[in-house]
Order: structure tokens, then sequence, then C-alpha cells
């Protein structure tokens, strides 16, 4: 827009723009101005004023009430370490009070400015942010001056020192986070083998007890870990747990579908053991029904068939859950042929398919 | 007996302008109805607190017979299972006592799974029928009621929290599993009934024999059940426990709410 010498936009009547090829829609929106002033009832009515003014310092007080109330609340309700009621109690009258302490001078500083405050309608016009053209030619020259007296043009080493620095300091932060990346192992390796391996026990979560194929009545289902998770150190215990979970169940063995015979070995009369790893985000799947022996993931409703080497019958799961291949040793425990013969859980860059 | 009794009064009703002589019998029989239709249910509340011998030829007979005339359409004459029923030969009396004192049998009707709905037979002959079952073949027993009170709280929440809360939630509110089919809440269902579902694993639910969950543990898991149920959460309103669906939809009704009702408040004119 056209400017004057004060630097003020020239205010042109739209019909009066040329306005070249450009069309011009005929009906214009054009500036209604302002409503007529309409008085309120606290402005014609002392009354209803008074009241107003009652209403708004009523609820400062009552705020103030609510603070000192939320401070009384936490000195007696306290938590107490052995009442789980105490918790609710604590949090339920600390929290009632400091949400209608705030919520008071809202509505009652709202409430001032609706109804008490000046409402007359009024235009502030906005003055130029542009200065005038001595102030800037003498900003220019302080700029100047400045250079000229710290050097900082001059002095080209103490300068990009300076830079340099200043670069160099964030470095550590972006450096730091390499340690939330695995140090010493390779992930590709870690998210490709479980704790499991050839002749290592099933074990019940969390007693860790091993468990005797003769304990699986049809329709059982077991939560089963590895034998040796429980002894690991708690993080370690975690990370293990997390890959090498497994449900164990029981069905007919007519039930059991096998494309191979070799898949088939991996059961033993009719128990199969499946990871627990969703193979679409990682889910712990172990919703088993077993009836229609259909294992569900509660995240986001694969489904997939025990029956039929665990195959995705619904839902986003991409592959069928990883089998552990297991038989039982000599005294009559479960134990695993081998590790899980792929990567459990979900996909990876690095993962063959 | 109430249905007849309400056929009564209607046709007494339809007579009040006749004669006098079939009034006074129509009383005389309502009054007969009344009194051997409360003695019977004064007898029949008194006997089945009384606790039933499953091992009596009598009781085992009453059972064979309510067998016959209720479960057998499905079950099979013999309990040996039709197309339409499996066989109950060796699903021991604990199955017999949830599935038929849950009112999940006799079935409605046919569906993703039978429905707990109200109780059709009395405690006494429940108790028949499941005598009679146990009497086919050994099988899971009901518990005794020691085997039902005083478990290790804490330790029960775990086992829950590793065999049961995929399905029944973490405070026991139930969810759904796949087909229409649905694992019911636990609040408001007795000990026993959760002992013998456990044990027997009804419908899709999984067997939790006791060499996977020792009886000992079951006791634990059931205490953990109760204490859950009698001890408010410590988080304050449950929302029914569902989790992120009630909680969400409670925030966007009144939370959204509130502020949408705040927003008009704050930028309509005073008046």
């Amino acid at each position: 827009m056209a400017k004057n010498e004060n630097g003020k936009a020239d205010i042109v009547p739209a019909e009066s723009v040329v306005t070249g090829t450009g069309v011009v829609a005929p009906d214009a929106f054009t500036d209604p101005g302002l409503p007529p002033h309409r008085p309120r009832v606290t402005d014609l009515d002392p009354k209803a004023a008074k009241r107003a003014e009652r209403v708004v310092y009523t609820l400062f007080y009552l705020s103030i009430a609510a603070s000192v109330f939320a401070v009384y609340a936490y000195m007696f309700f306290p938590i107490e370490p052995e009442n789980v009621h105490s918790v609710r109690m604590n949090t339920l009258y600390l929290g009632l009070g400091i949400a209608f302490s705030l919520l008071a001078i809202g509505i009652a500083a709202v409430h001032w400015g609706k109804a008490l405050m000046a409402d007359k309608e009024a235009i502030d016009h906005r003055h130029p942010v542009r200065g005038t053209d001595e102030t800037r030619a003498r900003a220019v020259e302080i700029f100047r001056e400045s250079d000229e007296e710290s050097g900082f043009s001059r002095r080209t080493l103490i300068r990009n020192g300076l830079i340099g620095a200043l670069i160099a300091f964030p470095l550590p932060a972006i450096a730091l986070f390499r340690g939330l990346a695995p140090m010493d192992v390779d992930p590709n390796n870690e998210l490709k083998h479980t704790m499991w391996k050839k002749g290592l026990r099933l074990t019940r979560d969390p007693q860790g007890t091993p468990i005797k194929a003769s304990e699986l009545t049809i329709g059982s289902a077991f939560q089963v870990i590895p034998e040796g998770l429980v002894d690991l150190p708690e993080h370690e215990k975690l990370d293990a747990k997390a890959k090498a979970a497994v449900l164990l169940v029981r069905l007919k063995k007519e039930d059991l579908h096998w494309s191979s015979k070799e898949r088939e070995s991996w059961s033993y009369e009719g128990i199969v053991a499946y990871s627990k790893i969703c193979t679409h985000v990682g889910c712990p799947v172990a919703l088993y029904e077993q009836q229609t022996h259909h294992l569900l993931c509660p995240c986001h409703q694969s489904q997939f068939d025990i029956s039929n080497e665990c195959a995705v019958i619904f839902g986003p799961a991409a592959r069928p859950l990883p089998q552990l291949p297991i038989t039982v040793d000599s005294e009559g425990y479960l134990v695993a042929m081998s590790d899980f013969t792929e990567p459990v859980g979900p996909s990876f860059w690095e993962r063959a398919n | 007996m109430i249905f007849m009794r309400k056929n009564m009064s209607a046709t007494q009703a339809s007579r009040r302008n006749g004669r006098r002589g079939p009034l006074a019998s129509v009383a005389l029989i309502l009054i007969g109805l009344v009194a051997t239709g409360g003695a019977y249910a004064a007898f029949s509340s008194a006997s089945a607190t009384a606790a039933v011998d499953l091992s009596s030829p009598a009781v085992i007979n009453q059972g064979q017979k309510l067998f016959a005339a209720n479960c057998s359409t499905c079950h099979g004459q013999q309990a040996q299972g039709t197309e339409n029923g499996p066989s109950l030969i060796g699903v021991g009396s604990a199955a017999v006592d949830f599935q038929v004192g849950t009112g999940r049998m006799p079935m409605q009707m046919s569906g993703p799974q039978a429905l707990s709905k109200p109780v059709q037979f009395t405690d006494e002959q429940t108790q028949a029928l499941a005598a009679y079952v146990a009497s086919l073949a050994p099988g899971p027993a009901i518990p005794s009621q020691s085997q039902l009170e005083n478990g290790d709280v804490a330790a029960g929440g775990e086992l829950f929290r590793i065999n049961c809360a995929m399905c029944h939630n973490v405070a026991g509110a139930g969810g759904a599993l796949t087909e229409g089919k649905f694992a019911p809440q636990l609040t408001h269902v007795s000990a026993v009934h959760v002992y013998e579902a456990m044990l027997t694993g009804p419908q899709n639910m999984p067997v939790f024999n006791d060499l996977n969950l020792t009886p000992e543990e079951k006791k634990d898991i059931i205490s953990y059940l109760s204490y859950i149920e009698s001890n408010p959460s410590a988080g304050g309103l449950e929302l029914s426990n569902l989790g992120p669906v009630s909680e969400g939809l409670f925030l966007w009704v009144f939370g959204l709410g509130a502020i949408v009702a705040l927003t008009v408040w704050i930028t309509a004119k005073s008046n």
C-alpha cells in the first residue's frame, strides 16, 4: 500500500483503486461499523451494580478461603504410607481447594470486566512503526561506532573465536544422545536373539518353577519365562523378559494343523509354545480363547490362530507369532529345542523380511 | 405359580358381576393356592441353605431326573454330548456349579457365548445336578469355604496381572475378545464361582488347573479380587475401570463441555 511522507498509509475508497486486469467483486464487503451502544443493567440500575460488585468481591474472598482450605487439607489429610485411601483424600481436597481458588479468581475477574468495568466501544489507531529517517540513520551510525570501538570487524581472531565457541557449545548435548543406544552390543544382534537356547526349561511366570508336560491339561494356558530369568538383576530381567515371554497352551492334537513335519516336531503331544510379543508393534498377546484357539492382541486387535501355526486371521500384524520349538527332557519337563528361529516382535530395518 | 395366581384373579374379576357361589369357590381356591405356595417357598428356602451330600444316591438320582428334563436335549441322555453341546463326562461338579449357579446354563440361545442370567434352579437342584455329573466320572470338585478366604493379596495381584488381567482387565472390569465374545467382569462374582472358573475353564476361558495355579495361589487371586472390590481406587473416580475409552469420553464430554461453556460465557455481552 502506498505511504505518504509521515509513514501513514493512504486510505483510499475501494472503488477508486485502479485494478488493472484484476476481477473486482461487485458486492465488496463494506464495513458495517460498530453497532449502537447498549447500556447494561449494571449501568442503569445502581442496585444491579451493587449486586455485581458483591458477587465479584465475594468470589475473591472465597478464593482466599479455598487457598487456605487447600493448605489445611494438605496438613489434615496427610498421605499415610500404609493407607491407600489417604492418597485419595489428600489429592481430592488439595485439588479441590487449589482448583476452586484459581477458578474463583478467573470467574470474578471476568464478571468484573463484563458487568462493572466501562464498556464504551472505542477505536485505538495504531501509530506507525517505522522510525523517522534521522533515527534510522543514527541507529546505523551507532552500530558502526560500536564495531569501531569493540574492534569486532578489525580483530578477526577474536570474532572467529567467539563464533567457533558458540557453535561448539551445544555439541556435548548432542553427543550425550549416544548414551541412549546400546554401548557394547550390536542392537541388531540384540533384536534377533532371545534368552532361549537348547535345553533351557520352560518355567512359570513369575515363580520360575519348571513345567512338566503332564501338568498341562487340554485347554490349559501357562504364562512362561525361560529358566534362570528370575535370578537375573532387575534391569536385565525386564530386558530379557520383554523378548522371551512365551504362551504355552495345550490343544487336542487333531486340532493342530501343520505346514510341514518339521514344524510339527516343534510341538509336543498338542502342547505348543508361541512368542507373546506381537509382530505388529510388540504388545503382549495373551488373550487366548481355548475353544476357538484364537489369540487376540489387545492393543490393535490382531488375531492369531494357534491351531494354524499362529497365522494372522485379522488385524494389522504382518507375520505369524514366532513359535518356540519345544520337547521334553529325561525328567519330563518341557525344554526349548533352540532359540526362536526368527526374530520376535515387530519389524525393524535390518530384519530380513 | 405366580402366573396361575394372576390368572385366577382375572377370573375372579370377570365373575364379580355374576353369581355369588362361584366367587366363593374361587376365593377358596385362591386361599388354598397362596397357602401351598407360601408353605412351599418356606420349605424350599429352608432346604437350600442345608448342605447337600453330593455322593448320596438319592441326590444323584434327583440330579439325573433334572438333567434328563433340562439338559439332555443338548448334552445327551447320558451326558455324552451331541452336536449341540459338549460331553459332560469328567467335567466335575465344579463346572456344573459354575455354569448352572451363575445362570449360564441352561443356555437361552446359541450365540458367541452363553451369557450369565437369572439363575434357573434352586441351590439344592444345582447341587443335585452337580452330584449327578460328578458321579459319571471323576472331575474338579466344588471348593470348600476354607479354599476361598484369607489369601495373600499382594501375591494374588501379581498372579492376576500375569494370568488374568489381559482378558479380565487389571481391575477385573472385563474386556472384549474376538467375534463378539467377551471376558466378563469379576466384580460382584462370588468367590466360589471365580474358583470354579479357574479350575474348569468355562467356555473360551483357558483352564488353570491346580498344577498351574495351586489352590493356594487361586485363594490369593480371589483375595486380591475381593480386596480391589472393597477398597476404592486411590486414583479417584474409577469410571468403571474401563481405561482410555470411558476416561476419554468423560473428558471429551465434561472437560471440553466446560471449556466451551466458559468460552461462550466470557465472550457473551453482559446484559
